[in-house]
């Protein structure tokens, strides 16, 4: 019923291609995170699923009706969604009560049933006794709140949430995030989840599209945009992905190869598919590199940043046969390592990017 | 539903979408472009003769003359009295700031023929002031301000609050770096201002240059008490003496002059367009402030001179009118003994006339201020958030009849209503409603501009949030729109009712028995020689404009910054 098909979306602002060819699936009660740099799509995409805009081409449909299309617009206030605003957009001259049966009243429903899901739904959002307060009266985290259950007791079939925790403070940020996810728990509504943050998008998502310039590079589940990065940009973009110009030796049928990288042999993970003999990029992460001994196999690196981090340093460096390439890795406290200093580092874990989007 | 999505929402779009497109039509292009067929097809009938009998008529060119002239003095003198004023009170650390800008301010919004009038007051052998101070010029003495350069000087006075506005937005959008940056490489402040702030300033101080010109060009309250005593007639003066003496006859050729008059304007208009980039003068979108000079020991002096030009300009002539209004009779000096308000007591409980106009002024500013209220809010929805090009073009429209002279409206309307409407048969000639309709027409604009800075300062999403909860246009607009835009709107409509409550020159030309506006009796009392009673009625009006103003303090912090000129 409440499952949102997008299929083949783009639309253009003059020149300039916002969405580009989006196709994206989102299965009933998923809870999906549209995750970007600002600039990359997402909050267009937002405004096309809630029909604030039009397409150029492509479809959405939610549960089975088909709501944009070219030839067909369902206007905003007939998609029965609901959207929690970056700017939490609660109208000032309401009260708490107002704003959350505002909905409701649009809708016909009226008092009692009315007054009950509005205390229902303040309830949820643990806000009882709020009720007659003005929203310039609220703290930013108690607004968010009031947003959340305004969206909510409509009870929509989607809920479309515009990077609501970019204008909390980091302290109300994690908690709102614990909330978000008990929330959706407790509630089983489908939701769209528009934001920069990738720790938030990792600690709420089921899945992750991760979009770049209009496009939608890959949507997995989170641990598998991590561990298998489906290009160079996710890679970098995930994680602080550290991309090599590797050298694939023999690939095994149990999805790992051996891979020659700046004249080190090591074995990586890899598709079980479509991964041939020859030069590749591959992703390894920081937790992946460790330093060994000086003659012990691995890439020669040179230090050129030892940075405190509390518990651990984290060392910056370049391969010393190619210093275009940065690496970085953490080393336990204490650590004698100077800047400017030669280190062999050991890969141990990696990934080899699918040829097909080799960069 | 399911089949037809979205045609309830979209019915309400578009319904209100030609609403409003129909409801602009009939206000300023039908009577604007009626005006323009009286002037080519007289009676109906193709003929250039009306054209040819004006410009062939002396009178015609030494008013046109007069016109020019009287607009071009009162521009200059308006330029350098504002001009001088916003660099004052805007570049240096002068005390008092609000208040002086209230007071500087005031007059525009006064009524023009009332402060003619208190000007007159100032001078002349009658001039119960100088009377009671003992230096009154001898009987027969001519008034030195029933001249050219009497409506040059009450025309600079009352209009240099616009070019004051109009710069001084300008001077505050001025980025502060470029005056730091100047000061930082060692220039002096004398030489900032010349160097850098006055070169530019120079498109603000041409828009208000042309705004000032268009402004004097159409006043009509000037000129009538100023230049009709001496026989010097200006454009929209003949306009009105043409109509009252031949009456409905008159109109071909009142309807060549209005053309004529309208045509002189326009230049005025497209330069200040051209200068503004179709730029609200009274909105600035500058927060942060240039620094102000310090004048250091010269600031006693500088404000020292703002406020002797203020209390000559503004609170001598008042004081003379008060004097006026207190005494018995023209010609009798005021003293305690004579001071009596019966002036006072006859205009507001024993004229029949005066009565009336109190009613009708009040109801019909208070009826155009809403109705343009009702028509401005769904207006600049779609101007500013829809964007809407039809709506954009039509509301080029608007600015017509409030950017032209009054008397071309006025005659607009004549024409337009003369005879009885087709369909319903009902004619409003000689009604009130005509008059009001002419308020909704030329005030539109004045209403429009601070509900659209309204719409500029608000958060489009409050309106997304309520369209994505289920709420279709009308809702919207009602339970979510307006009452956001709600104070914005306020200070349009109160800025409508002054400008409507002391309004003479449209009333002037339509007005009729029973349709008397404030302006007309003023303007009939002065005419018959009444001065106390006009003087008592205009300080009556001044009253309840004060008053206003002052109680737009209840609206402090919820307004958009610039939407009222007399609010700093």
């Amino acid at each position: 019923m409440a499952r949102l098909t997008i299929t083949g979306l783009t639309k253009a602002f003059a020149a300039f291609r916002a969405l580009d060819d989006v196709t994206l699936e989102v299965g009933d009660g998923e809870f999906v995170a549209i995750l970007g740099p600002s600039g990359c799509g997402k909050t267009t995409l937002l405004r096309q699923v809630a029909g604030f805009d039009r397409p150029d081409a492509g479809r959405i449909e939610i549960g089975e009706r088909v709501v944009s299309s070219v030839a067909r617009h369902v206007p905003p206030e007939e998609r029965r969604i609901g959207i929690v605003f970056q700017s939490y957009a609660l109208w000032p001259h309401m009260s708490v009560a107002d704003n959350v049966a505002y909905g409701l009243t649009v809708t016909g429903v009226r008092d009692p049933e009315r007054a009950r899901r509005v205390k229902d739904a303040l309830a949820l959002v643990e806000l009882d006794g709020f009720a007659s307060r003005r929203p310039a009266n609220l703290s930013g985290g108690q607004r968010q709140r009031v947003a959340l259950a305004r969206c909510l007791v409509t009870e929509p079939s989607l809920v479309l949430l515009d990077e609501p925790l970019a204008n909390l403070d980091v302290h109300l940020r994690a908690s709102m995030e614990r909330e978000f996810a008990r929330f959706h728990a407790r509630t089983g509504t489908t939701m769209i989840y528009i934001t920069h943050d990738q720790a938030e998008a990792m600690a709420l998502a089921d899945r992750i599209a991760v979009m770049d310039k209009g496009r939608v590079l890959q949507y997995a589940t989170p641990s598998l945009l991590y561990r298998e990065p489906a290009d160079a940009t996710v890679a970098r973009f995930i994680g602080e992905g550290i991309v090599l110009p590797v050298t694939v030796a023999a690939v095994h049928g149990d999805g790992t190869c051996d891979i020659v990288a700046f004249g080190a042999t090591t074995r990586m993970r890899c598709a079980p598919r479509g991964v041939e003999r020859g030069p590749a990029s591959a992703c390894v992460r920081a937790a992946g590199l460790r330093i060994v001994e000086p003659g012990a196999p691995g890439v020669t690196m040179r230090t050129t940043g030892v940075i405190y981090q509390g518990g651990h340093f984290r060392i910056e460096g370049v391969v010393e046969s190619a210093p275009a390439i940065a690496l970085h890795l953490h080393v336990e406290e204490p650590c004698a390592l100077a800047e400017g200093s030669r280190v062999t580092v050991a890969v141990d874990d990696g990934w080899v990017i699918p040829a097909a989007a080799l960069g | 539903m399911a089949n037809a999505p979205g045609v309830r929402g979209r019915f309400e779009d578009y319904a209100l979408l030609w609403l409003l497109t129909a409801v602009i039509a009939v206000l300023s292009a039908v009577p604007l472009a009626r005006l323009v067929l009286e002037a080519v097809r007289p009676g109906g009938v193709f003929s250039l003769d009306a054209i040819r009998r004006v410009l062939e008529s002396a009178t015609t060119w030494s008013a046109t003359g007069h016109s020019l002239v009287v607009a071009v003095g009162g521009t200059l003198l308006a330029v350098t009295i504002g001009g001088l004023v916003a660099l004052a009170v805007t570049l240096t650390d002068i005390r008092a700031r609000n208040a002086f800008v209230f007071v500087f301010v005031m007059p525009l919004l006064l009524a023009p023929q009332v402060v003619a009038l208190a000007w007159i007051q100032m001078f002349g052998p009658s001039s119960a002031l100088l009377k009671m101070l003992g230096i009154a010029p001898p009987l027969g003495t001519p008034n030195p301000l029933y001249s050219p350069g009497g409506i040059v000087l009450v025309l600079g006075v009352q209009y240099s609050p616009l070019v004051f506005l109009t710069l001084r937005a300008g001077l505050r959008a001025l980025p502060q770096e470029l005056i730091e940056a100047a000061l930082a490489g060692g220039a002096r402040p004398r030489t900032v201002v010349r160097s850098i702030v006055v070169p530019l300033m120079t498109p603000p101080l041409l828009a208000g240059v042309a705004l000032c010109f268009v402004s004097c060009l159409g006043n009509f309250g000037i000129p009538a008490l100023l230049g009709i005593p001496g026989n010097y007639l200006v454009l929209p003066t003949l306009i009105y003496q043409r109509l009252a003496g031949l009456g409905p006859d008159a109109l071909s050729q009142v309807a060549v002059l209005s053309v004529l008059i309208g045509l002189i304007a326009m230049v005025g208009i497209v330069v200040q367009d051209a200068m503004l980039a179709r730029r609200d003068f009274r909105t600035t979108t500058a927060t942060v402030e240039a620094r102000a000079f310090e004048l250091k020991r010269w600031r006693p002096f500088v404000e020292g001179a703002l406020w002797t030009l203020s209390f000559l300009t503004l609170m001598l002539p008042l004081v003379a009118l008060v004097t006026m209004s207190l005494v018995p009779a023209l010609g009798v000096p005021l003293t305690a003994k004579t001071a009596t308000l019966d002036s006072y007591r006859f205009v507001l409980f024993m004229h029949a006339a005066s009565h009336r106009a109190f009613v009708n002024s009040f109801s019909m500013a208070a009826v155009a201020a809403v109705m343009i209220v009702v028509i401005a809010v769904p207006l600049a929805y779609f101007l500013v958030w829809r964007r809407s090009r039809l709506l954009h073009a039509v509301s080029l429209v608007t600015e017509a009849p409030y950017a032209l002279p009054g008397v071309v409206v006025g005659i607009a309307a004549i024409l337009l209503f003369l005879k009885p409407l087709p369909i319903v048969g009902i004619t409003l000639y000689n009604t009130i409603w005509i008059i009001l309709f002419c308020y909704v027409a030329r005030f539109l604009a004045l209403g429009l501009r601070p509900v659209v800075s309204g719409y500029h300062q608000l958060d489009r999403t409050l309106e997304e949030a309520a369209q994505i909860a289920g709420a279709r246009l009308f809702r919207r607009l009602a339970t979510v729109i307006l009452p956001l835009v709600a104070p914005a709107a306020a200070a349009g409509a109160l800025l409508i009712f002054l400008t409507a409550f002391n309004e003479l020159t449209v009333s002037a030309l339509l007005w009729s028995t029973g349709a008397e506006t404030l302006g007309v009796v003023f303007f009939s009392f002065q005419q018959g020689g009444d001065t106390n009673y006009a003087s008592a009625l205009g300080v009556l009006t001044i009253c309840v404009s004060v008053l206003l103003m002052l109680s737009t303090i209840l609206l402090v912090g919820r307004l958009p910054r610039g939407v009222l000129p007399w609010r700093d």
